[in-house]
């Protein structure tokens, strides 16, 4: 353990949720559970075309209808000028975000909000938005990412002229933009391998999948005060787009964060808040939005489908001596796929001196894709690691130790700058040290590793500390609590000011009472905020420390806090008894007035995250059905504040890594439309899908950049999980699986194929 | 077509509302009682998420009309602990962390508490088989699983 870590006896351990009881009772409020006096119902009328220009929109029989209070369209919400802000990996661009809200000139996908409807009933609203007359001309769409880069496919925008490659292009095209990233000499290196593996990959369009449909409840007041209760990993940025989106200046709107039911990277931008405020600035009464089932898949982010093409070459040894990439991701309708962080991503658990990636970022007619769980890590990670699999079997060498021995170690250059921390090796070490990695396996049966990369995330937190006369404290953060942080936050303060658990309340707190804070998302938020929390406890424990030297009358330097009290911090100070926060704080109204700190940070340090998983699946040889035997997960958290959620996370991670694998696919149909918007047909793992235990090795290399090791847990055990299942695939039936999913119907079909192709 | 009048049991308590005839239960819960503990995840019967009981028996309550509850006995999540005390399965689903963003949670602990009270001792199989109607994309089930077992046990030595 690194001297810098704290060490500490809660950390580690797994209490019980501060707000966990009412969620297992009911009452805890999520986004749909907001009720006002004299609250609207709402109707979103959606395009039913694929690709169509909408050549004009009539609301006068609809808003004729006795109960309806306001009727909007693209029209109601203000133009933004065409321009891109923000990292390359993640910009944006409001002329694009305010049409994926509302269509103006064009529906671009099935789905596409195009009008909205407030009325006294739902019922009343849905009625009006059938009224709603829209003169659709229907335009030719393209689905499929190849399709969509071919010549002769119709273009979503007659000016997107591809960015990143010179001679910059005359004709627009769906390729919004090509990044290449560099390291070494490819050529020279693939001219050192002994062995080189070329092939092609596909993964399908997944969707996050949270059980909660987008909603929220907004109030727009005739002054241009509005509020807003909604469900997100980030009220602020609902705040930041909705206030841009809707025109209102940010201190105009106050967000409330709803307890959220699931995100995964999907509630990271807004849908519905800007229709609910437009409608109820139209109405003068507060309105609620709420999607259903079928509008979540069809109008809410999935992550990309893609088509990859992987050349890795290595030597005898097992040296991979270059690695290239060409990865296409299908954007949706608007650009920004998560490409460029796939390209990143693919290659950087390896020390590999010559590697290449071409990045396309390519628009379609489906809904524009929003963050999943590592935001292109598991598409390019599915392309690399199959590759890497093919060749630790062409050269005899087991596929764990191929990857131990290219593994990546701080400073190691990758695309993006040297590797800043260790990790990764330590996660591969896991696995092979597995009681059952060398273990046979029966018929049909096989075994399969994968390793992953993700960067994490720091950014902007803030958190305040109130103390309390009765000496119980009140933390106050602006992260939304998706799995737990609440008690990670908890945890933390708690070690950090020396008083038991249950002394502490952490809270989550509205756009008005806490510093601006970046979404919970990128793993961020045990880190970032984790750091806001610790540092606001800090503050109060400074000036508990200057109380107490003023309740003894001595100097601050004179009083140590040791275990939750304030001591004298040597015999020269005086004899005085320890004085606990108790003490302090319900005598602060003669010391100085209430105790309390603001703490706000932008942080960098983090820690990127590792994870290696090891699969054992049997394949039916008749029907095709891969079934899962076992699935460890051994990811680096640096520390692991609250062990339960740390599993929790990476069970989670990788039984949904297991769906993307096996089940998860939008299906469209020959006029664009998705096929399968629901449950029944778009099928998520069930309880009785995963008959083992999914089972969870902690690996701990503390990033020092934080005072208990944090690096983040949420999202890089996804990322090997597609890999890591088409892996042992291929150890039990030899046919290698380059398509997701590897449903029934494709893997039978591979074992009927005699010819089945390399491993 | 006029709202109906419906007479019903609602968690032990007689319950009336009015409802339109189309009204499912599920809305009737949240709309007109402004009961929301029952959560809507899909409204097709796929997730589980607005799982109660009708009579004892186990239902999605986006699948029942409102109406239906006529003369029957309801049982939703908010009737599930008694006063201050939680029901075994509501505290081992603390204990356990098998909730992460909770929105699953009321109907996993509704389905759960309908599994135990047909069969006291179901094996791992028979609750991950008995749950597969109830969707989480959080936990992916392992923690549930393991708190379902753990107040099964603890209920038997009750």
């Amino acid at each position: 353990m690194n001297e810098m870590i704290k060490d500490s006896s809660l950390v580690g351990t797994s209490p019980v949720r501060p707000d966990g009881v009412p969620k297992v009772t009911g009452l805890a409020q999520f986004g749909d559970d907001f009720h006002l006096p004299g609250m609207l119902q709402s109707k979103v009328l959606r395009s039913p075309h694929a690709h169509a220009r909408i050549k004009s929109i009539d609301t006068s029989k609809a808003e004729a209808l006795h109960g309806v209070k306001a009727v909007i369209t693209g029209a109601d919400f203000p133009e933004h000028a065409f321009s891109y802000f923000g990292p390359a990996r993640i910009e944006r661009n409001y002329w694009h975000i305010t049409r994926a809200v509302i269509a103006q000139e064009k529906a671009l996908f099935e789905g596409h909000a195009v009008a909205a409807v407030a009325a006294t009933t739902a019922a009343i609203a849905a009625k009006a938005a059938k009224l709603i007359e829209v003169d659709y001309e229907v335009l030719p769409h393209v689905i499929d990412v190849d399709e969509a880069m071919a010549e002769d496919a119709p273009v979503l925008y007659d000016d997107m002229i591809t960015r990143g490659i010179e001679p910059v292009p005359t004709k627009p095209s769906n390729i919004s933009k090509i990044t290449t990233l560099e390291l070494g000499d490819v050529e020279a290196g693939f001219a050192e391998a002994d062995e080189i593996v070329e092939k092609e990959y596909r993964t399908a369009a997944v969707h996050q999948g949270y059980i909660e449909p987008h909603a929220c409840l907004a109030r727009y007041d005739s002054d241009g005060q509005a509020e807003l209760w909604s469900s997100s990993q980030g009220h602020f940025i609902v705040r930041e787009f909705t206030s841009k989106i809707c025109g209102i200046p940010l201190a105009n709107l106050k967000v409330n964060p709803a307890e959220i039911g699931g995100g995964f990277g999907g509630k990271t931008v807004v849908y519905v808040e800007p229709l609910a405020v437009a409608l109820s600035k139209k109405a003068g009464h507060p309105v609620r939005v709420s999607m259903g089932r079928d509008e979540v898949f069809k109008a809410s982010g999935p992550t990309s489908g893609s088509s990859m093409r992987m050349k890795i070459g290595v030597k005898k040894d097992g040296t991979i001596t270059a690695a290239e990439g060409r990865y296409n991701y299908q954007a949706g309708a608007f650009p920004g796929s998560p490409v460029i962080g796939g390209s990143l991503c693919g290659f950087a658990p390896y020390a590999i001196a010559n590697q290449k990636a071409t990045a396309c970022d390519v628009v379609s007619n489906r809904p524009k894709v929003a963050a999943y769980r590592a935001p292109g890590s598991p598409i390019a990670a599915f392309a690399v690691e199959s590759t890497l699999d093919i060749l630790a079997k062409k050269i005899g060498m087991d596929p764990a130790k191929l990857r131990l021995k290219n593994a990546a170690v701080k400073g190691t250059p990758m695309f993006m700058g040297p590797l800043s921390h260790d990790g990764y090796g330590d996660t591969v070490k896991a696995i092979l040290d597995h009681p059952e990695y060398n273990k046979p396996l029966g018929p049909n049966q096989g075994r399969g590793v994968a390793s992953g990369y993700w960067f994490n995330g720091g950014g902007e937190s803030g958190a305040t500390v109130f103390v309390n006369a009765d000496g119980t404290v009140v933390i106050a953060t602006g992260s939304p609590d998706i799995g737990g942080s609440r008690a990670s936050m908890a945890i933390m303060a708690s070690e950090t000011l020396g008083i038991p658990y249950e002394q502490v309340r952490s809270t989550v707190n509205d756009t008005t009472s806490v510093p601006f804070t970046q979404q919970t998302g990128g793993s961020r938020v045990t880190y970032a905020t984790g750091i806001a929390v610790i540092g606001a406890c800090n503050k109060v424990i400074d000036e508990l420390k200057a109380r107490a030297a003023k309740m003894w009358d001595v100097d601050v330097e004179g009083v140590d806090w040791v275990d939750g009290e304030a001591r004298p911090a040597g015999s020269n100070v005086g004899e005085f008894d320890p004085l606990s926060i108790k003490d302090i704080a319900s005598k602060a109204i003669t010391t100085g007035g209430p105790i309390g700190s603001t703490n706000a940070v932008a942080l960098g340090g983090q820690a990127p995250g590792f994870a290696t998983e090891m699969c054992e699946v049997e394949v039916d040889p008749d029907t095709g059905l891969v079934k899962i035997l076992r699935f460890v997960v051994a990811q680096d958290a640096g520390r692991a504040i609250h062990k339960a959620y740390v599993e929790g996370q990476m069970q989670g991670g990788a039984v949904q890594g297991i769906g993307w694998a096996l089940n998860e696919e939008y299906i469209y149909d020959e006029k664009g439309r998705m096929a399968n918007a629901g449950f029944l047909d778009y099928r998520v793992p069930v309880a009785s899908d995963i008959t083992c235990d999914i089972e969870t090795l902690i690996v701990e290399v503390p990033n020092p950049n934080h005072p208990f090791g944090v690096k983040g847990v949420g999202e890089v055990n996804l990322v090997p999980a597609m890999a890591a299942v088409a892996n042992a695939v291929a150890d039990a039936v030899g046919r290698r699986m380059t398509s997701l999913p590897m449903s029934p119907p494709k893997v039978l079909a591979a074992l009927m194929d005699r010819d089945g192709g390399e491993l | 077509m006029a709202r109906q009048h419906v007479t019903t049991t609602i968690n032990g308590d007689e319950a009336d509302f009015l409802c339109e005839p189309d009204q499912t239960l599920l809305s009737v819960l949240r709309e007109e009682l402004q009961m929301t503990g029952t959560k809507e995840g899909c409204g097709t019967g796929d997730c589980g998420a607005c799982s109660v009981t009708i009579d004892g028996r186990l239902v999605c309550s986006c699948l029942v009309l409102g109406v239906e509850a006529e003369g029957k006995s309801v049982e939703t999540i908010e009737g599930m602990a008694h006063g201050e005390a939680l029901h075994p399965l509501q505290t081992k689903f603390l204990e356990h962390a098998a909730l992460q963003c909770g929105i699953c949670t009321p109907g996993f602990l509704v389905a759960a508490r309908a599994l135990l009270e047909k069969n006291p001792d179901p094996s791992e199989t028979e609750v991950r088989f008995w749950l597969a109607g109830n969707l989480c994309r959080c936990t992916g089930y392992q923690k549930i699983v393991e708190a379902v077992l753990d107040a099964a046990e603890e209920m038997r030595k009750a």
